[in-house]
């Protein structure tokens, strides 16, 4: 066996252990809280408890295993990979291990969040500390009953042997292992020994889904339950000035409309905000149905007039604004290495690029809908949030009531993207239950999904370079965005620390439609603005591109100061792994390759995308894509995200435009709005990088760099440079500077 | 309200419903066969397809007046143990992401290996087109579709 590494843990830390009423024995377990010394897991299935705890494992005394998943779903992989970690360590097989989603926790639980990709990243340790321990206490029952030292004990599969050869299963010592202590150290596995992690699990759902088994908010019923649409304004800056509902009211299928919004307005005038509640005040028109169908044709019957409130703002404008602002001087520094003014003053030559990204709606496949049931016992909550801790305190806020009274349940969620990181739909819901008294689901059409977003704001980037003596001697990045700017570490991204005299700008244009965060916030088109920028300068520096990336690289490693987020030797190495895969500078007759190296996420990626031209409109055939995302705990759910990341990254990238016009988002379904489909996707290949590293995300990093990818193959084809997204409405479109 | 009779995976419905209710919400809220999704309701994205008389049709479009007397398949009545060969083919490629898309995704490709049973990938991209995906799952989808052709 290979030297295992010992953890030791403060008892107190996050693991309790009971023995259940019905036979077996539960753990109860807090990620990321310690849990109070008092608390202690349930006898009874029914009353576990997600206050103290925000996951159980259960093991019956036949010797099975329930994991409640704590995490919500909402397609990255974790309902499968977070018990992965745990069926691991406690070394049962995969196929005994049934996984079911927990509640939430409205109280204790820090990070029940699927954004950012971190999900994997926190709970790497704890969940398989979590595993490890009730093996242990599994191991030292038997060892116990059969009056031999646990250290001779060994475990496969839920069977553990004696140095008799004896064998007692988890089930038949699963009584006596429910009122031990729980230990104080245990010892995780070798990565090399791992079973379950790093071999491929189907997702745990995946019979439900190809059944048409309820599963997602849209699914949820019951007993009783109404459908409600929700007309919102039109436009971004205006409000409702008055409606005439009797045509509304007339339809059989309508049971009443009614406005919503007050409550909202006065959560804020008690100068309370909360980040989740990315909505206007307004109120709403809110038609109730007795089928959704119903209630979506009531609310085309509404007649409702709206009157502006504030600047309505049009696409020339946001452009127009940004541009504005990248020529001016009210930036803020984010990052300043050397002095880029000098640079520039003494250099040879300099480059200069401005870089174009539109808004855009997150457009997940189930649109945003939420049940709620608003009692005087109880609020009760179900569907498809990321954020289900936030949405509860925000409720009881709006209904002035005790936190212990919101009971939220997440559902499978049909896509995230960002977009369920934001609660606004649950709001909504909850007003309108509050008001009728009755439950119901709110249900948003993908054109109300569409036309009230949270959007990925637009976003313009100029980038330039200062050459002297055929070196690359400072880089100088502006970024000029709609309602914020890129945050946290990203300027410390790569290039930083690569070149001496580095500087990051930034300045935000206030506007009134709402925005937020989308699949890989802000590094989603910073990627494929430098990474396009980068394949210039290398071909100004007459360098050849893969070449310029590991000298640059290089130059961090030589630097004590760099103070950066990213790993350049692993950047190195997903870059070579690229270039090795894709057959780099050696493709066919009409196949021209175009490269992309990106850090985010905490993890590292190199694309390689080879496109063909089919009368002048580029066809991209195949993307190679070699990452370091650390140990992957499930190969095949890693392998649909980083292939999905990279097709939705072309697709957003070439296709997927949103403008707006006095305050109208211009498209509202998908005859005007673009998503990519089948016939326009490459074949993907994903290559990992084989390390024993603790895993970080993926449900993003894949995305970013391959916009840039495709640029620079369609330059290699046509020698235009794009940038301005979606590509191919700008195909012809050159708005650079080279000076 | 008017009244219709529905032939729903082999079982018979009387369904009071306005004529012009798209048959996927008759589905989805009145008979409670949720597993057929609602995307975009103008036919552009798939994941309300169902089988209309074999062929592959968008139950966002189709009103319950005109579904009278069809043949109606649902996700739910593709088969009985969950094992048709597109199902099985699905389950081994492990094609969900999300998961929202793929009863459309299915009903899509069982009713058009039904009529081109040994498909070439071209083929299968043409027939896969018009269904939507957007955890772009795609790369998978074709994968899985020509494995079910070889079942
Ligand atoms: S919901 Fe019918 S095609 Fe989109
Ligand atoms: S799997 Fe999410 S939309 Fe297809």
């Amino acid at each position: 066996m290979a030297a295992s590494k010992p953890m030791t843990f403060s008892r107190r830390s996050f693991l309790k252990s009971s023995a259940l009423a019905s036979g077996g024995m539960i753990i109860g377990f807090n990620l990321f809280n310690a849990c109070k010394a008092d608390v202690k897991p349930p006898v009874d299935l029914s009353q576990l408890n997600y206050n103290d705890f925000n996951a159980f494992i259960k093991i019956s005394e036949e010797g099975k295993v329930t994991i409640f998943s704590p995490n919500p779903e909402i397609g990255q992989g974790v309902k499968t990979s977070m018990p992965m970690l745990i069926a691991e360590e406690l070394d049962v097989a995969w196929e005994d291990v049934y996984v079911q989603q927990g509640k939430l926790d409205t109280e204790n639980y820090k990070r029940q969040v699927a954004g950012g990709s971190q999900s994997i990243r926190y709970s790497w340790e704890p969940l398989r500390q979590t595993g490890a321990t009730a093996k242990q206490m599994l191991v030292n029952a038997a060892a116990a009953r059969w009056g031999v030292d646990a250290s001779e004990c060994s475990v496969s599969e839920g069977v553990i042997t004696n140095a008799n050869g004896e064998t007692l299963g988890y089930g038949d010592v699963v009584a006596e292992a429910a009122i031990l202590e729980v230990p104080e150290e245990v010892t995780l596995k070798d990565p090399k020994d791992f079973k379950i992690i790093g071999k491929g699990k189907g997702n745990v759902d995946i019979d439900k889904i190809i059944t048409g088994k309820p599963l997602f908010g849209l699914d949820y019923k019951e007993e009783g339950m109404l459908y409600a649409c929700v007309l919102r304004p039109p436009a971004f800056g205006q409000v409702l000035e008055s409606f005439d509902a009797e045509a509304a009211k007339a339809l059989p299928g309508v049971v009443d409309v009614i406005t919503i919004g007050q409550k909202i307005r006065d959560y804020r005038a008690q100068g309370k905000s909360n980040w989740t509640m990315a909505m206007s005040d307004t109120d709403k028109v809110v038609v109730i149905g007795k089928t959704t169908w119903d209630a979506m044709k009531g609310k085309k019957a509404i007649k409702a007039s709206w009157k502006t409130e504030t600047p309505l703002e049009s696409t020339e404008t946001h452009n127009q604004a940004l541009l504005d602002l990248l020529n001016g001087n009210t930036f803020n520094t984010r990052r300043k290495d050397g002095n880029v003014k000098n640079a520039f003053a003494n250099a040879d030559k300099i480059i200069e690029r401005v870089y174009e990204a539109p808004f855009l709606p997150h457009n997940t496949m189930e649109p945003m809908n939420f049940f709620a049931n608003v009692t005087p016992e109880k609020v009760h909550l179900v569907g498809p949030t990321q954020t289900p801790e936030a949405a509860a305190n925000v409720v009881a806020d709006l209904l002035g009531r005790d936190i212990k009274d919101i009971q939220v349940e997440m559902t499978r969620m049909g896509g995230g993207f960002g977009r369920r990181l934001y609660d606004d739909f649950v709001y909504e819901a909850v007003e309108i239950s509050n008001t009728i008294k009755k439950p119901i689901k709110m249900v948003s059409s993908r054109e109300d999904d569409m036309t009230t977003g949270v959007y990925r704001p637009s976003t313009k980037y100029k980038i330039a370079a200062s050459i002297k003596d055929g070196k690359l001697t400072g880089y100088h990045l502006k970024e000029a965005c709609v309602n914020g700017n890129m945050y946290g570490l990203i300027p410390n991204f790569f290039p930083a620390g690569a070149i001496a005299n580095y500087q990051v700008d930034t300045v935000s244009y206030k506007s009134n439609i709402t925005t937020g965060a989308w699949r890989a916030p802000y590094t989603n088109f910073l990627a494929s603005a430098e990474q396009s920028f980068f394949d210039e300068l290398a071909e100004a520096l007459g360098m050849d591109r893969v070449q310029l990336h590991m000298d640059l690289l290089d130059n961090v490693k030589q630097n004590p100061e760099a103070n950066i987020e990213y790993s350049p030797d692993r950047l190195q190495a997903v870059l070579k792994l690229a270039v090795e895969k894709s057959n780099w500078g050696n493709t066919e007759e009409g196949v021209y390759q175009g490269l992309s190296v990106y850090y985010c996420h905490n993890s590292h990626v190199a694309e390689v995308a080879d496109i063909t031209m089919e009368n002048g409109i580029p066809n991209v055939k195949r993307v190679t894509c070699a990452v370091d995302c650390g140990i992957v705990v499930n190969p095949l759910g890693a392998m649909n995200q980083a292939k999905g990341g990279v097709i939705d990254g072309i697709g957003h990238a070439l296709y997927s435009d949103f403008g707006f016009n006095n305050g109208v988002p211009q498209s509202n379904n998908f005859n005007t709005y673009q998503l990519i489909r089948m016939g326009q996707t490459p074949k993907v290949d994903v290559h990992f990088i084989e390390n024993n590293i603790d895993p970080t995300g993926l449900g993003e990093p894949t995305l970013p760099p391959i916009g840039a990818a495709v640029a620079n193959a369609i330059y290699k084809a046509t020698g235009k440079r794009l940038t301005k997204q979606p590509y191919m409405s700008n195909m012809n479109v050159e708005n650079s500077v080279v000076g | 309200m008017p009244k219709f009779n529905l032939k729903i995976n082999n079982t018979s419905y009387a369904i009071e419903a306005d004529s012009d209710m798209p048959l996927l919400w008759v589905l989805r809220d009145k008979i409670n066969l949720v597993g057929t999704k609602f995307g975009c309701g103008i036919g552009q994205c798939g994941a309300c397809t169902v089988h209309v008389n074999g062929n592959a049709t968008r139950s966002c479009l189709l009103q319950v007046s005109q579904a009278e007397g069809m043949n109606i398949t649902t996700i739910e009545g593709l088969s009985e143990h969950g094992d048709h060969p597109v199902q099985q083919a699905w389950k081994e490629v492990d094609v969900p992401q999300c998961g929202y898309c793929q009863a459309g995704q299915i009903m899509t490709a069982s009713a058009f290996l039904n009529t081109n049973s040994s498909p070439s990938d071209s083929e299968i991209r043409d027939a896969m087109h018009g269904n939507i995906c957007r955890c772009a799952a795609y790369n998978s989808i074709q994968e899985a579709v020509k494995l079910a052709s070889k079942k």
